[in-house]
């Protein structure tokens, strides 16, 4: 009962942060991506609303005024015989309409189309985004390679900068989906997709994998905070820096933990022997507000936690757990937090 | 005479009536003898002979449900889990198979499956005619289809379950990321169904083109055996691509070769490609046959024919062609040339016609007819409401940059379930309430039925209209669990109290079957008025389907009967004699005989399912398991003399 209790306030601690998103709402469009569409989706609903009501109209009033009759009652096989002009015009009349709405439905459907592909990319930021099983890897262009930089399961992008994201899947089919910026894209092994988008309003948009792909698709959460120029400029700056060295003496341990322990194998914290990148890049893993792509809050408890067990909070994820000492795992997590 | 061996002409010396033909009207002898030689034998192994459509229509009818049964329990489990945001009630290991289970086991072992089964229980009786084609091969499709779902769900209960998808996307089920022996279960599930629903689809267009009753000329079919005469086409033009695709898969799984592998040369796309060109018409060969129940019904509880029939089979005819133009929808979010997308949404914009123009015909069906307003009738106005939702929200999705948005999210987990409950399961369960009193020779409670018909229709409305919320708030689709306070709590919430709603609605269904079987109000040979051929028969139909052939003179034979009942008179009573018809006019053709029960067909499946499974374990199954299924077959194809001499005596009495 007590381990239950406990279960519960972990989790109603974990739900705290994880909800600091607003719903990720394709109706609350941030950027004219999302809002060319949603343009085109109030139309359709309007338009569809509008031919369910006079479908279920035409039903009910058939329904209604239609005289009953009993199995027992003569069929009236004389439509057979002749034709019915009445019923005939009424139907050749709403196959028209439908027809004609139909149309006009493409023809809305492609113009938003085109000014979907016509996003002004001046000035974009590009940014090669790869999904992983169960995570992403986010690695931000720039024509002076010293300024490139890795990150991972959080994306910052400008307001008001349009940005080109290079989409690409390291082991199976993947699906980018952020609806308050734009429509989904598939992330496919072996083929190079490209999404643009541009958010127009400051805010945090939350983005998931939309296409199953395996036994963790339900945890594999992407953040997208939209910052105004200059605190994009000052987070880029930051992640564009090498790892902070440790400096006290429990942080120092910790690195030596870090760098003794299995977890070099596929992580990467620039400015040490850590350069492996089969998981998220860690140099900058304290500054980011979630772990596990969006399975956990990222505070000292979780993560200690998610590194002993983490099969615990996301099982069939690829990373294993490692039993550590307790001291050593107070001074690993505090290392780890300290890379901001 | 003279041809006769000395054997035949001492047999026919001493029974001189096994050359007898039927009398018009039909003597009580030709009743008994007909009786005598169309039943299936008794006994266990007569049981596994049994060849009568009527007896394998119901099996599979029965079984389809209960595949039905439970990939509803299934879907109950998924409710529960998703009820409320972090729940840890079943995890992701058990929960992808359980999603995986169930859109299988919907798709592939009761959608497709149940409405060849109902046709193949109905069409041969609303053709008038003595068997369906092909009754052994019958028999062997429905085996077939047995054993593939039980070894499905043996390897479920074997916590071997597939866990990739019904869709199965490479490269998640190939090798290297679906290790282990669940998707080889599913691959090998596919090519069981295919097998099946191929076969079927052939014994359904012969019977339907060879078999019809004299004057049953096509512009007289029936439309729900117009709506088959499709849905068997679509099934083989569109099975082999995914049997196809389901090898392939199978063999970069077990011998390495790299179809989808893109490190190899190989293409994730190419699945989807193959996978889609099937699954896009198979939603409409599921649809297709709901129309058809549609069709039935009105016609006979608005007491008149379906408004517009030739309108109508062309719709249905334009539907089939238009489905497979349709597949890349399913793939607009991959990297395909957006152009090419502009054209598949036209195409998915243009199928609606077909389907707008049948739901007016029908609703001008329902305006000039007079209503019966019974149970049937209830679920067939059911499918209005349901179906033009989900097929206006399919419109939706047919629209790229629409499709973009809500595409793998639980929006389109809506519009399946709309278009696929609505345009399926309630004109199916309309045609259960219909055809029931034919099955079992009993009507089910009206009351009851009222009482299955809104529980499902609200318990269905609230447990997939709070889903098109979800999606259109980023709720993607097969995720074992959600975070809470993204405004997915509540309508998940209310999504589960639908469900349990729609299985309160299916006991009623099962009481109300159980109780009617036994104690229903007896329905005589028409209980509901109507105007096509099954009715003209007892319920339930004799083994013989008709004691003497009908003859048609119009479109609705039983509300159009000719001044004196016309019957084919000279058909053999003491063997399986057929009476063959013209493809175009039904003109008599020739006469020929059909073939005994056999044991034969139930020991290929078997045969053929050691086949398949072994190969799931290694390649070499295919070698050695091909050697019973070769001796099964020539056993079940052995000529038999003395059935030769039986026919040949036929041939040549008067």
């Amino acid at each position: 009962m007590k381990r239950r209790c406990r279960a519960l306030a972990i989790a109603l601690a974990a739900a705290l942060p994880l909800a600091a998103f607003a719903a990720p709402d394709m109706t609350d469009a941030a950027g004219p991506q999302a809002a060319h569409i949603l343009q085109l989706w109030r139309v359709t609903v309007l338009v569809c609303s509008a031919v369910f009501a006079a479908v279920l109209v035409a039903l009910l009033w058939a329904v209604w005024r239609a005289p009953r009759g009993g199995a027992d009652a003569p069929a009236d096989v004389s439509g057979l015989m002749h034709g019915e002009p009445g019923p005939r015009r009424s139907v050749v009349l709403a196959v028209g309409v439908s027809s004609v709405l139909l149309l006009s439905l493409l023809l809305a459907s492609v113009t938003t189309d085109r000014a979907l592909a016509h996003l002004v990319l001046r000035d974009a930021i590009h940014i090669e985004l790869t999904a992983h099983q169960w995570w992403w890897s986010a690695r931000y262009d720039d024509p002076q390679p010293s300024r490139m930089f890795t990150t991972a399961n959080e994306l910052h992008i400008p307001v008001g900068r349009p940005v080109i994201l290079t989409l690409n899947a390291s082991d199976v089919i993947h699906s980018l989906w952020v609806p308050q910026l734009a429509g989904k894209k598939d992330l496919i092994p072996g083929r190079s997709a490209t999404l643009t988008w541009r958010a127009d309003r400051a805010g945090t948009y939350r983005g998931q994998c939309a296409e199953f792909c395996g036994a963790q698709h339900a945890w594999m959460a992407l953040s997208v905070s939209a910052d105004p120029p200059d605190q994009y400029e000052a987070w880029a700056a930051q992640q564009r820096a090498a790892a902070a060295t440790p400096s006290e003496s429990r942080t120092l341990r910790g690195q030596q933990v870090f760098l003794g322990a299995s977890c070099v194998m596929c992580h990467n914290v620039s400015g040490t022997d850590a350069g492996a990148q089969h998981g998220p890049d860690l140099s900058h893993v304290g500054s980011r507000r979630t772990l596990a792509a969006g399975a956990l809050p990222n505070d000292d408890a979780h993560l200690a936690a998610w590194i002993t067990n983490p099969q615990a909070h996301k099982p069939g994820v690829n990373m294993p757990g490692t039993a550590f000492a307790p001291d050593d795992l107070q001074a690993l997590v505090a290392y780890l937090r300290s890379l901001r | 005479m003279s041809r006769l061996s000395e054997p035949a002409q001492a047999a026919l010396r001493r029974d001189p009536e096994l050359t007898r033909r039927n009398a018009v009207p039909p003597s009580a002898a030709d009743r008994a003898a007909l009786e005598a030689t169309w039943r299936d034998p008794p006994g266990l192994v007569g049981w596994l002979s049994a060849v009568n459509h009527k007896a394998i229509g119901l099996r599979f009818i029965v079984t389809a449900f209960g595949f039905f049964a439970a990939g509803g329990l299934l879907a109950a489990l998924m409710r529960v889990q998703l009820a409320r945001p972090n729940s840890t009630l079943i995890g992701p290991d058990l929960y992808n198979q359980v999603f995986t289970m169930h859109g299988t086991t919907m798709m592939f072992l009761f959608a497709v499956p149940v409405m060849q089964a109902m046709a193949t229980y109905l069409v041969p009786l609303m053709l008038g005619a003595r068997s369906i084609a092909f009754p052994r091969m019958n028999a062997f499709a429905y085996w077939i289809y047995l054993f593939g779902g039980l070894m499905l769900y043996g390897a479920f209960a074997l916590n071997i379950g597939p866990d990739a998808g019904w869709f199965a996307y490479v490269p998640l089920a190939g090798p290297d990321y679906s290790p282990g022996k669940r998707v080889d279960f599913w691959a090998q599930m596919i090519t069981f169904t295919e097998l099946s629903g191929l076969l079927s689809a052939i014994i359904l267009v012969t019977t339907i083109f060879k078999l019809r009753a004299v004057g049953m000329s096509l512009n007289r079919l029936p439309l729900f055996a117009w709506a088959m005469l499709v849905t068997s086409f679509m099934v083989m033009f569109a099975m082999p691509a995914v049997m196809l695709a389901s090898t392939a898969l199978i063999m970069d799984r077990l011998i390495g070769t790299h179809f989808y592998n893109p490190g190899d040369g190989g293409d994730a796309l190419l699945w989807q490609h193959l996978f889609w060109f099937f699954g896009h018409p198979e939603v409409y060969f599921i649809f297709i046959p709901g129309l058809g129940f549609m069709s039935a019904i009105i016609a006979t509880f608005a007491r008149r024919p379906i408004f517009g029939y030739s309108a109508m089979v062309l719709a249905l005819i334009a539907t089939a062609f238009l489905s497979f133009g349709l597949w890349v929808h399913h793939m607009f979010a991959t990297n395909l040339p957006e152009l090419g997308k502009g054209f598949f949404t036209a195409m998915s914009l243009m199928i609606a016609i077909p389907s707008a123009v049948q739901i007016f015909c029908w609703i001008a069906t329902l305006w000039t007819g007079r209503l019966n307003l019974k149970t049937p009738l209830l679920f067939a106005l059911g499918f209005f409401a349901i179906l033009v939702l989900g097929g206006l929200t399919g419109v939706m999705l047919g629209m790229v940059p629409l499709d973009l948005q809500v595409h793998d999210s639980y929006f389109v987990v809506a519009h399946l379930h709309y278009v696929l409950i609505g345009g399926a399961v309630f004109p199916l369960l309309g045609a259960v309430y219909y055809w029931f009193p034919k099955f079992s020779g009993r009507l089910m409670s009206e009351r009851l039925g009222r009482w299955n018909f809104w529980l499902l229709f609200v318990g269905f409305n609230v447990a997939f209209f709070p889903m098109h919320l979800l999606g259109m708030r980023g709720m993607p689709r097969r995720v074992y669990t959600y975070p809470s306070g993204l405004g997915w709590d509540t309508p998940n919430l209310i999504a589960t109290i639908g469900a349990v709603t729609i299985a309160l609605s299916m006991l009623v269904l099962l009481f109300n079957l159980a109780r009617s079987l036994r104690h229903g109000t007896p329905a005589g040979a028409n209980p509901w008025g109507a105007g096509t051929l099954e009715w003209a028969t007892a319920s339930p139909p004799p083994a013989a389907n008709f004691d003497a052939l009908p003859v048609v003179h119009g479109r609705e034979p039983l509300w159009q009967p000719w001044p004196q009942p016309t019957q084919v008179r000279g058909l053999a009573v003491r063997q399986r004699e057929v009476l063959v018809t013209t493809v175009l006019d039904a003109q008599p053709d020739h006469r020929l005989v059909f073939p005994e029960p056999s044991i034969w067909p139930f020991v290929s499946a078997l045969a053929t399912t050691v086949l398949f499974i072994g190969s799931i374990f290694t390649p070499w199954a295919v070698v050695w398991g091909a050697i019973p299924v070769g001796i099964a077959l020539s056993l079940w194809f052995w000529p038999k003399p003395g059935e030769t001499e039986r026919e040949l005596m036929l041939e040549k009495s008067p």
